[in-house]
């Protein structure tokens, strides 16, 4: 919100805006119309989201808010006051032994899901999604439920594959 | 970087009212829900980004899904997903939610909201022609009070609206009693994540006559709607007229078909031809009642 008590938009450089990012409360000055995207990237140097097309059609920048898949190049930091957001970067779990990857993670690198790399967290995090809300190793079902993740290399065969594996089914 | 306009986040309708009572035709504060189209704006590659803007992301009263007096009522923010999900939307009006399942992919559906698409205009928007066919309101407010607008009179020219600068979309009032029966179709260039070449909804009651066997009833109140094929969505009504009261025999879908191919003008542009668009417009509509009729 502006500082102005009728809440008509006014000019304003930074309000504060509070929310989690993979479990961390944070906050953030910024205007309200900064997307998620650049808020997750510059002010909170978490660069493992990444911009494609910044327009919502590529996935690429993928995060989840409140458990949800979402493109964060569409998503205003007024709109996740109080969320919890989720990236890539809270994927693998701390343990004594260094960070050990996500199951998903893991079955992206046995199939070979990674070529460039690019869409890799955003398919990650969709996949995530589609994991956590009970899907399966049906692959009409993962191919809707990654339809919205654009890959340039690989076909997605490999990638409909190491989800297919995280959700426990050997293809 | 994209622009970054100053908004408002109001946490009540009446005080997201008093931030539109300055919002005026030359000078707009632009309403962000869902934020899949306006977002886009922002990066200032399709025309101006709007100067100011309204959070509505905090307002409940434009929220939630309820069947009353005949009529399912969705609120403004109701998203794709969530229309999917309704088990009143699957119930009453799954042309609806067919619709709602090819606008983008998850991560749209999860944030574009039904009273977005009906404010953007598109001459694509997927539920509107759904909308059309289902002679669904739109109920409007802002500080002078609320009104109600059939759709058939909401998009009054390319990407115009009925809306005043100073209202918001509150709800759409969809009637569902009388047995309507309702059918969508979406012709794009692939299954998900496509913007529609054509975009058809089909919606008529039976009338009386043989429920089982025998000749096919005849169709009544019949309507039929299209998108992307001209500039704004359209009821094809002499289309309509070549279905009402008859029976969708295959002498009625390709008198239909002929006529819809007369009836409609689409342009050339970047995502097809007009030519395409006419014949498979055409050929879409006599599938449909095809379909419909089970021959």
């Amino acid at each position: 919100m502006t500082s102005d008590p009728a809440g008509r938009p006014e000019p304003d450089s930074a309000v504060t805006w509070r929310f989690s990012v993979n479990g961390d409360p944070v906050e953030v000055a910024a205007p309200g119309m900064r997307r998620l995207l650049d808020v997750l990237r510059e002010e909170l140097a978490l660069t493992g989201t990444k911009e494609g097309c910044g327009e919502g059609e590529c996935g690429a920048c993928t995060v989840l808010v409140d458990g949800v898949p979402v493109d964060s190049c569409l998503v205003p930091v007024c709109q996740v006051e109080g969320a919890r957001i989720a990236t890539v970067e809270g994927l693998a779990e701390p343990s004594p032994e260094g960070l050990v990857l996500d199951q998903l993670q893991q079955a992206f690198l046995e199939a070979g899901g990674a070529q460039c790399g690019i869409c890799t967290p955003g398919m990650l995090m969709a996949a995530r999604a589609y994991l956590d809300d009970g899907g399966t190793a049906d692959e009409d079902a993962i191919r809707e439920a990654i339809a919205g993740n654009l890959c340039r290399c690989t076909g997605y065969t490999k990638i409909v594959d190491a989800i297919a594996i995280a959700a426990g089914g050997r293809r | 970087m994209p622009v970054e306009p100053p908004i408002a986040t109001p946490t009540s309708l009446a005080d997201a009212y008093a931030v539109l009572a300055g919002s005026t035709a030359d000078d707009p504060i632009t309403p962000i829900a869902g934020g899949t189209d306006v977002m886009v704006r922002i990066t200032g590659e399709i025309g101006a980004p709007p100067a100011r803007m309204v959070d509505l992301s905090r307002l409940d009263a434009l929220r939630g899904i309820t069947v009353d007096g005949g009529a399912v009522i969705l609120g403004a923010r109701t998203t794709y997903t969530e229309i999917r999900r309704s088990d009143a939307c699957r119930e009453h009006l799954p042309a609806l939610v067919a619709a709602a399942a090819t606008i983008g992919a998850a991560q749209i559906q999860n944030r574009g909201t039904l009273g977005g698409n009906i404010a953007n205009a598109s001459p694509a928007g997927d539920t509107l022609p759904v909308l059309l066919v289902l002679d669904a309101e739109v109920i409007v407010g802002g500080a002078r009070g609320e009104r109600s607008i059939p759709v058939a009179d909401f998009w009054v020219a390319y990407r115009r609206t009925a809306l005043a600068p100073d209202e918001l979309i509150l709800r759409i009032r969809i009637p569902v009693a009388g047995g309507r029966e309702a059918r969508f179709r979406k012709i794009g260039t692939r299954r998900a994540q496509a913007i529609s070449k054509v975009v058809l909804a089909l919606a008529w009651r039976e009338g009386p006559g043989a429920a089982t066997a025998g000749p096919a009833r005849a169709w009544t109140d019949v309507r039929l709607a299209l998108g992307s094929v001209a500039d704004r969505p359209i009821r094809a009504r002499a289309t309509e007229a070549v279905l009402e009261g008859v029976a969708p025999t295959p002498a009625t879908a390709n008198a239909a078909a002929e006529a819809l191919a007369a009836e409609i003008h689409p342009i050339d542009d970047v995502r097809s031809t007009a030519d395409y668009r006419r014949a498979v417009a055409a050929r879409a509509l006599h599938r449909m009642i095809r379909d419909a009729a089970g021959w």
